[in-house]
């Protein structure tokens, strides 16, 4: 249930940034001036913080989906519910933690 | 009193009978999920995991990617397809939230509007994009011409 509630938000989530991201990046054919303001934003410490967020979201989304696509295909998929569930935290933390230093040194590194 | 034989059901649902138009959404929801895995999270290793992540992102770093056919295919299939995916799994949650029909056609409406002007704008992009826009570019592909 939980996951079916934060498999919602995150896709929520991730088509609303899409459709800024998209706009951001159509900068670039506006000038080169215009877009590396754009994208200069993004390098903010605040928008930094987000940006762990969004990729969270995409990390929780794409392996939450890839269990549900194995719980509808896969034989043994209903069986193994919870162990699937258990796999998604794993694979969502053992990504996120290094992603997480490596972003945060970038961004407040520099 | 006892019954012989079961009457036929007058029903005349056929178990095989789908929503085809449901059906194939459902898949693909899975089909193009699958491939945005790939899509998705090797776009976020190259630009944020590699190099100086989010520092080095700039024009020039774009021209770099979009000079070769392998990024620009990959970015227009990640457009359009992370965009209908996203479409339709909002077309699910209005339908699954939006109760009354004018609050629903104006949502869907939005959605769709939105998404045909997000795809049509993210691959006008893709394929005009030209490094040297600017005249007085010192990115090398304007300097070598
Ligand atoms: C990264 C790989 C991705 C995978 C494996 C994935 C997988 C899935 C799956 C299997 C569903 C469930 C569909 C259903 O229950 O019928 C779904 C729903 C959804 N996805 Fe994704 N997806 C991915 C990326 C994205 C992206 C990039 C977006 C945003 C543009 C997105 C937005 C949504 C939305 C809005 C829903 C509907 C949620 C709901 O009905 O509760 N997904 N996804």
């Amino acid at each position: 249930m939980w996951s079916w509630v934060a498999h919602r938000i995150t896709g929520v989530t991730l088509f609303f940034f899409l459709f800024a991201h998209v706009i951001d990046t159509a900068m670039v054919r506006v000038s080169p001036e215009a877009y590396n303001v754009a994208v200069e934003t993004y390098k903010n410490p605040i928008v930094g913080l987000m940006e762990v967020g969004l990729v969270g979201a995409v990390l929780f989304h794409a392996f939450n989906g890839i269990r549900i696509i194995l719980v509808d295909f896969w034989w043994k998929g209903p069986r193994y519910q919870r162990q699937l569930t258990w796999g998604v935290l794993g694979i969502f933390v053992v990504l996120m933690v290094p992603f997480v230093i490596r972003h945060l040194s970038n961004v407040f590194g520099h | 009193m006892s019954l012989t034989s079961i009457p036929k059901p007058r029903s005349t649902y056929k178990a095989g009978r789908s929503n085809n138009f449901e059906m194939n959404s459902w898949l693909f929801m899975r089909g193009s999920g699958l491939l945005l895995v790939v899509l998705v999270i090797g776009h976020l290793f190259v630009n944020l995991w590699q190099g100086d992540g989010i520092q080095q992102i700039d024009f020039a770093f774009v021209a770099g990617k979009w000079a070769s056919p392998f990024w620009q295919i990959w970015d227009l299939a990640m457009l359009w397809l992370a965009m209908l995916h996203g479409m339709n799994g909002l077309r699910t949650i209005i339908n699954d939230y939006a109760s009354r029909g004018g609050t629903k056609f104006t949502l869907k409406t939005l959605l769709y509007f939105a998404t045909f002007v997000t795809v049509v704008l993210g691959t006008l992009v893709i394929f005009t994009f030209d490094p040297c826009i600017d005249p007085a570019s010192t990115l090398e592909v304007c300097t070598n011409r």
